[in-house]
């Protein structure tokens, strides 16, 4: 954070934070390091199954990144912050949710597989087509 | 035009008694410049929010098929290459580090420098675009197409089944148990795909546009220490379309 005061003291803004040159440039070569480090864990690991999660933390990892840095939201006001981050509240409740509500009738939903027209030949009746008697 | 003269003209007739400068880009409803840029920052973050929203419909459809139809994704995933999405993330990382750079230059008065980084952004953008363009010409080719317009051609078949291609496919289209009965609903993937990179797309387009406008405006000489919120706005918007694509490049290119 030295650093950072010292570039202030010559970099200044009366109405926002100014970044540092250093500081766009680190973030920027983080960014890369993270996209790479995504690649090479996609094309050379299988983590049964959770390969999806590795690779959504180093995306927030790297959104947090910009967020923070290219975006200022460490500098700037924090309402802003919490305005952001409030999107994203919402969105986990949407996902969340719909997925919940999915796996509730997934069962009845579920594509029943039909013989192709030319191949079935209807001799006889299927039983599952009846209906079933009322109980 | 009529309607900016009037502006013009009331805001010079603020000027009188303190409020207003034309010249200092300070309308006439804010007190101070802090004011009015602080306004317009909390306007931006508040339009962002709803950009995320709106992406979140696709990536909710995006949740629900790959939970649903793992098989799928996988299978797909194939016809996407993961160099020309990796160029294309460090190409769109690039451009964030111009635009935030843009913004340093405005604050710090450096017109030179906020156009030089402005072009970059724009250079970025339309490269981005093209690797796109590419991708989907290549895809449309094939016959890779959302919904049910899809018929994978020869080519895309020997991607599907290996070198046996076409005849398995024939045999698997009428065979009630298909070899490979994860490419059936292909089209699902590819639906999801062109929905989220399209809109993304026209994101990038958007984004291209709005920053040929405030180019323009900083060529002008409009922006500077005291003025200088149009950039800052505009990198903040470029910032969540990069976001964006952190997202989609591993949800879309790395599958395996």
């Amino acid at each position: 954070m030295d650093t950072h005061a010292h570039a202030h003291g010559h970099e200044h803004n009366d109405m926002a934070h100014v970044a540092s040159a250093k500081l766009l440039i680190t973030i920027f070569v983080a960014l890369l390091f993270f996209t790479a480090i995504t690649v090479f864990l996609a094309k050379n690991f299988h983590f049964a199954g959770l390969e999806v999660w590795i690779a959504m933390i180093i995306a927030t990892i790297k959104a947090v990144l910009v967020g923070l840095y290219f975006m200022h939201l460490r500098y700037d006001k924090p309402f802003n912050t919490l305005v952001f981050l409030s999107a994203f509240l919402f969105v986990s409740i949407f996902i969340g949710f719909t997925l919940m509500d999915t796996d509730q009738y997934q069962r009845d939903v579920e594509w029943k597989e039909t013989k192709p027209l030319n191949t079935a030949p209807a001799e006889t009746p299927a039983p599952t087509t009846t209906p079933a008697p009322a109980k | 035009m009529t309607t900016a003269h009037a502006e013009h003209g009331h805001e010079a007739a603020h000027a009188d008694h303190g409020h207003g400068d034309p010249a200092e880009h300070l309308a006439h409803h804010f007190d101070d410049k802090q004011q009015q840029f602080d306004s317009g920052k909390l306007g931006i973050w508040l339009f962002l929010v709803t950009e995320v929203l709106f992406f979140s419909g696709l990536f909710c459809a995006y949740t629900l098929f790959r939970a649903h139809r793992p098989e799928v994704f996988t299978a797909a995933s194939k016809f996407l290459d993961t160099s020309l999405g990796a160029v294309n993330t460090v190409v769109l990382l690039f451009s964030s580090l111009t635009a935030a750079w843009a913004v340093r230059n405005a604050q710090l008065g450096q017109k030179r420098g906020l156009i030089i980084n402005i072009l970059l952004t724009i250079a970025c953008a339309s490269t981005f675009m093209v690797v796109k363009y590419f991708e989907y010409t290549h895809k449309i080719h094939m016959g890779v197409v959302p919904g049910a317009g899809y018929a994978p051609d020869a080519e895309a078949q020997r991607i599907l089944y290996g070198e046996t291609g076409l005849q398995t496919s024939i045999q698997d289209a009428w065979s009630l148990e298909p070899s490979k009965p994860e490419v059936r609903n292909l089209h699902l993937f590819f639906s999801i795909y062109y929905g989220m990179t399209g809109l993304h797309g026209i994101h990038v387009v958007c984004g291209i546009i709005v920053w040929l406008w405030i180019l323009r405006r900083a060529m002008a000489g409009e922006f500077g220490p005291k003025f200088f919120g149009p950039v800052d706005f505009t990198a903040l918007y470029w910032h969540v379309v990069d976001i964006i694509w952190i997202y989609l490049f591993p949800l879309l290119y790395l599958i395996n």
